[in-house]
């Protein structure tokens, strides 16, 4: 692209001619609001908009008030903005300090109403704190309730950050998995020399850094390290690092979340690029999730600069010191002309300096230390700057930027203002309050950030984790200092990674990075955080603490006086720290107000803990690869191909899908099951019973071991014949049932529920390892293993013994739960005579690879039969016919094999006290008024009670009711052409033949007789014949 | 999340391979019809959940199907060891007070 650099130059009025680490030769466009700007590559969004001239970058949460960029990096809380180029692609609250930018990039505010510029909700900021006071909304908008939907579309549009797309995302997004001996969180001086250290002893070193390029402070100030210059050393670092294998090092990756036992998240931004100008969708992986477990971790996460809080402070002009040098020496960006910097230490100084560097004014630096003996005081003096000591900078005056500030001569302890102020007038503001830990992380797992006062920040606390942290995020500032903790904890890393199995003269020897000392004299720092005002804070201009959630000094005070005392409480009523930003830079100063106002310390305020994530992160890379088809498996039985092509409907069941029924033409749902009902009752039905859950248990104990985890008797059952089961927990509720078959004496193939069969696996599993490893068992699943065709209806043997030569399937020769093998259609398989329908019907299990070819072969020769499939809903339908169960749907794990009428299944007598059997003879379980199953028939035959619907035996009662049970399963059957019913009911068995009423919702009131479940062939001939 | 030893397959796997299986050493009761209601509720429901030391029964379900027992620290999360099911484990420093044994409802 070429642009004429007389053009870009005056485009970008606040650029310098030359320096910082942008790359002159590549301009790029952006577009913010609407606005066509420029920039470089190398610039982030807020530097370029900077060097632009916009001081408005976006509108307060609650007041609406102008906001300008404050920092330079992760910790900004103004410059949040939409970005994207295409509705499907954006990202709102991108913060515009970490984002680099990129040639066609299209961004806007994520608030302003009806734009960034001119808000008409600003007249709020305008009117002062007393009408929008902490917990505004809560004292506001409760009344009356009738009138929230229009107080909500007034409160959405005058608050709200951003917006999410509401359509798909196309872009790819994926998760990695890491190993590693080192991680190393930070690439800055600290995080350097940790690595490189770390790295001498041939261990698997990870380096991450949320920026775009590795040398954290080093990248816009320091001395020379071992004899060169700062950016220089950062290189040669870098270079080294990147040389060895063993190393990897990634820019753009966040260190997200620090979870247990060392296992860590980093979100890496990777090809963003057309996602941010609205281009098409690229094939690589857009952001990428990283999940990390590392055998140490190195904490060299830095820290923030705490703002000042004054009258004012969030005037668009007003930033931190750290950021105005951030901005001139690695960006060749000037944010203003006239510069008036606030600090209560020395650190803020080197601000003023850069800024007279760049050839601008520095108009004062105030320092409220009365007189801080240091050399870069004495410095800053020699070099002309005024400089006012024993004094703030109380107020910064301006409407939509800073045009001068206000400052006053404070006490020594910095409570209250002792003299007349005077303006300066400046564009201006730099302060620095000192510096807040980057603790952040090393909360995540549990651990409480400590004070520390010499630092005057919160440092770590301390840990079970094998973690490191040197450098600032411990206060240490001093570049010597870095780089000598940085070596050290990286050498301590490395070796403990290997469990301390390193012998001392194994250590390899890292000399430490040298820096030349100066022989400087520092003054310690100051402890402020707020500012006092000639008037009372309620009553001076808005003195701001957390800038993206609006909260003020005067509103933390007056939340005190509300008696809130708690420092966690005092956080939510305020909304401290609920941003985006995690009150990265506002949590201290918020705390030290609370401590000052009640009369306390920091460090007994104490502090509120950090959570992942350390920033936000998109729920794209949260997904990862799982979105779509991939979200979450599907099993399909080795039949499925034929369902489709059938035209079945599917149900999930777990993660499975089952035919639900199979509608011909435009049968509706009611007329496909009706159909399916009545040809498998008066011919022959089949259906796919594949994803029962099926184990096979084999041992010389394994009958034992059926008798203890099922109720009934396992002992007499002959290889050949089947028994159904019922098991339950060790509280006597009923948790699973199924048939299980004898194959031989040490062998048995035991079905279960659909939905039960890990769970059950498992149960056994844990009996047989826990209680009883004396019994010789073992457990198999085979669900996948055997597909199961089901064939039900008097016409069942006819047809199955058209595919079977070796298989007698007489009445005589194989009755009522048998179980044969033989081949069907050619197959082995294994045949179970037994019923889920009542009627004739048999089981056929072949191998899973086989399941399709035999399904087809019964349908080539069904159809004279007039074979027809049906799905679970028939089934659903069939079994409830004959008040067969289904655990789950009928029980609900406060069901006893005696609420369900099931004491045939209970054997009492036998010799071990079976899983279960205590628990149904406690005093509860055995009292009359329990619930138990009983039919229900509607006394309208065609109306089909709702499931769930709840039953009371007095329809005339008034409200609230007393309710006595629940419909769980409910039908309209064909066969019987009328509804039926089952339900719990209290003291139900004995009051077959009462009435009990269902008051439904819509106003109807149903009548039901309570009967035996059995409403087919109670004698149950159908099945014998 | 965690870092488990499986003592049964030697290595630090990852806690997805795994479930948790409450109250480890709860053994049941010998002869359960001899059991009071009370005493059978204890072993059915009553569970210490301390802060602090523990040991619990894990499953490692999605790895080689085994039980085992964990012994950690319920505050902080670390965990002081695994080992297989019959086997002891002792913990130095653990308090008679803080440990599971005595729990179980006895036979």
């Amino acid at each position: 692209m070429s642009i004429d650099p007389v053009y870009l130059r005056a485009n970008q009025r606040h650029r310098l001619a030359d320096g910082g680490r942008i790359d002159r030769d590549e301009p790029l466009t952006f577009s913010f609001a609407g606005r066509r700007l420029m920039g470089y590559r190398g610039d982030t969004l807020a530097s370029a908009l900077l060097a632009n001239g916009v001081r408005i970058v976006g509108r307060s949460f609650k007041y609406a008030r102008p906001r300008g960029i404050l920092c330079a990096g992760v910790e900004e809380p103004n410059a949040i903005l939409q970005v994207g180029g295409r509705e499907e692609t954006q990202t709102p609250n991108v913060r515009a300090t970490e984002q680099p930018l990129v040639d066609g990039m299209v961004t806007r505010p994520v608030n302003g109403w009806p734009n960034a510029d001119t808000d008409l909700m600003s007249v709020f900021g305008s009117l002062g704190g007393a009408l929008m006071t902490p917990g505004f909304y809560y004292k506001t908008f409760m009344f009356p309730a009738s009138r929230w939907e229009t107080y909500e579309w007034f409160i959405r549009r005058a608050a709200g950050l951003g917006t999410s797309s509401k359509l798909a995302d196309p872009d790819r997004y994926d998760h990695m998995n890491h190993h590693v001996d080192v991680l190393v969180v930070g690439a800055g001086p600290t995080g350097l020399a940790a690595a490189l250290a770390a790295s001498a002893g041939n261990k698997r070193v990870l380096l991450l850094d949320e920026r775009s390029e590795a040398g954290g402070s080093l990248l816009w100030s320091g001395e020379a390290i071992d004899g060169v210059q700062p950016l220089q050393w950062v290189a040669d670092a870098v270079a080294r690092l990147d040389a060895n294998p063993r190393v990897t090092r990634l820019a753009h990756t966040t260190v997200t979340g620090y979870h247990d036992h060392n296992f860590l998240t980093a979100w890496e931004r990777r090809d963003d690029a057309h996602a941010l100008t609205g281009g098409d969708t690229l094939p690589g992986t857009r952001q990428r999730l990283h999940k990390i477990r590392a055998g140490s971790v190195v904490l060299a996460t830095g820290a923030h600069e705490r703002p000042l809080v004054f009258a004012n402070n969030d005037l668009p002009g007003c930033m931190t010191a750290t950021a105005v040098s951030e901005y001139i020496r690695r960006y060749a960006v000037v944010p203003g002309d006239k510069l008036v910097v606030m600090t209560a230490n020395d650190g803020g100084y080197r601000a003023a300096f850069d800024w007279m560097q760049a050839g601008r004014e520095v108009v004062a630096v105030i320092d409220p230390r009365e007189d801080p003996d240091s050399s870069i005081v004495q410095q800053a003096r020699e070099a002309g700057i005024t400089v006012i000591t024993g004094s703030a900078l109380v107020e910064a005056r301006g409407r939509k930027g800073v045009t001068g500030a206000l400052v006053a001569p404070i006490n020594r302890l910095a409570t209250f203002v002792t003299g007349d102020t005077r303006l300066l007038a400046c564009d201006t503001i730099a302060t620095s309050g000192g510096w807040s830990p980057a603790v952040h992380l090393s909360c995540h797992t549990g651990s409480r950030p400590v004070w520390d006062e010499e630092a005057i920040g919160f440092v770590p606390g301390p840990t079970t984790e094998r973690r490191f942290a040197g450098g600032s995020v411990l206060g240490h500032h001093t570049l010597g200092e870095c780089l000598a903790e940085g070596t050290d904890i990286g050498l301590q890393a490395s070796v403990d990674a290997s469990m301390g199995a390193v012998p001392e003269h194994a250590v390899p020897q890292v000399p430490v990075p040298q820096v030349m000392s100066s022989n400087t004299t520092e003054a310690p720092p100051m402890a402020l955080f707020s500012v006092p005002h000639p008037k009372p804070a309620s009553r001076a201009p808005k003195q701001f603490v957390d800038f993206q959630n609006d909260v003020t000094a005067a509103g933390i005070e007056q939340s005190t006086r509300e008696g809130f005392e708690s420092i966690e409480h005092v956080k939510r009523y305020n909304a401290l720290g609920f941003g985006t930003d995690q009150g990265k830079t506002g949590n201290v100063n918020g705390m030290a107000i609370v401590a000052r106002a009640l009369g306390k310390s920091l460090p007994q305020v104490g502090t509120t803990v950090f959570r992942p994530n350390y920033t936000p992160v998109t729920m794209g890379a949260v997904a990862g690869a799982h979105v779509g088809e991939l979200f979450d498996p599907e099993r399909y039985t080795p039949m499925h191909s034929w369902h489709v092509k059938a035209g079945a409907e599917f149900e999930n069941v777990g993660q499975w899908k089952r035919p639900w029924y199979y509608p011909q033409g435009n049968e509706s749902m009611a007329e496909a099951i009706a159909r399916e009902q009545l040809a498998t009752r008066n011919g022959v039905g089949v259906l796919d019973a594949s994803t029962l859950g099926k184990i096979d248990i084999r041992g010389p104990d394994a009958r034992e071991f059926l008798g203890r985890v099922y109720t009934n008797a396992w002992a007499k059952l002959a290889p050949g014949r089947c028994r159904y089961g019922l098991m339950c927990g060790e509280d006597g509720m009923v948790m699973d049932d199924g048939v299980s078959a004898c194959i031989a004496d040490d062998h048995f193939h035991m079905t279960t529920t659909t939905g039960g069969a890990a769970h059950v696996l498992s149960w056994l599993e844990l009996w047989q390892q826990t209680e009883w490893p004396e019994l010789d068992v073992f457990f198999t699943s085979v669900t996948d293993q055997w597909a199961t065709i089901s064939l039900a209806g008097p016409g069942s043997r006819a047809l199955l013994a058209e595919l079977t030569d070796d298989i007698d399937l007489s009445a005589e020769a194989f009755g009522f739960m048998d179980f044969r093998t033989g081949h069907v259609a050619g197959i082995a398989a294994r045949v179970f005579r037994i019923s889920f329908t009542g009627d004739l019907s048999y089981e056929i299990n072949v191998p899973a690879q086989h399941g399709l070819a035999v399904w087809e072969a019964l349908f080539e020769r069904g159809e004279r039969h007039g074979l027809t499939p049906y799905g679970t809903e028939t089934m659903h339908v069939l079994r409830a016919e004959k008040g067969f169960i289904i655990v789950g749907q009928d029980t609900d794990g406060s069901v006893t094999p005696h609420d369900l009428d099931h004491g045939w299944a209970v054997a009492a007598t036998k010799p071990f006290s079976f899983i279960g059997k205590r628990g149904m003879q406690r005093s509860d379980c055995t009292r009359e008024e329990r619930k138990q199953l009983v039919g229900l028939a509607c006394t309208d035959p065609n109306t089909v009670i709702p499931e769930g619907a709840q039953a009371v035996r007095d329809p005339g009662q008034a409200i609230p009711m007393s309710m006595v049970g629940h419909v769980t399963s409910s039908y309209y059957s064909a066969f019987l052409e009328r509804s039926i019913a089952m339900g719990v009911i209290k003291g139900g068995l004995k009051r077959k033949g009462e009435s009990v009423y269902f008051p439904l919702a819509d106003g109807r009131t149903l009548e039901a007789t309570i009967c035996d479940p059995v409403f087919l062939d109670p004698e149950g001939a159908r099945g014998k014949v | 999340m965690f870092l488990i030893h499986c003592p049964y397959c030697g290595e630090d796997r990852e806690e997805e391979e795994f479930h948790a299986a409450g109250e480890a050493h709860i053994a049941r009761p010998l002869d359960p019809d001899a059991c009071s209601d009370k005493e059978w509720g204890d072993y059915l429901y009553f569970r210490r959940n301390p802060r602090g030391f523990f040991r619990e029964l894990w499953v490692h379900a999605a790895g080689c199907g085994k039980y085992f027992n964990i012994a950690r620290d319920t505050a902080t999360y670390e965990i002081h060891g695994s080992y297989r099911i019959g086997e002891s484990f002792a913990v130095p420093g653990e308090s008679e007070a803080a440990s599971s044994a005595g729990k179980s409802v006895s036979p």
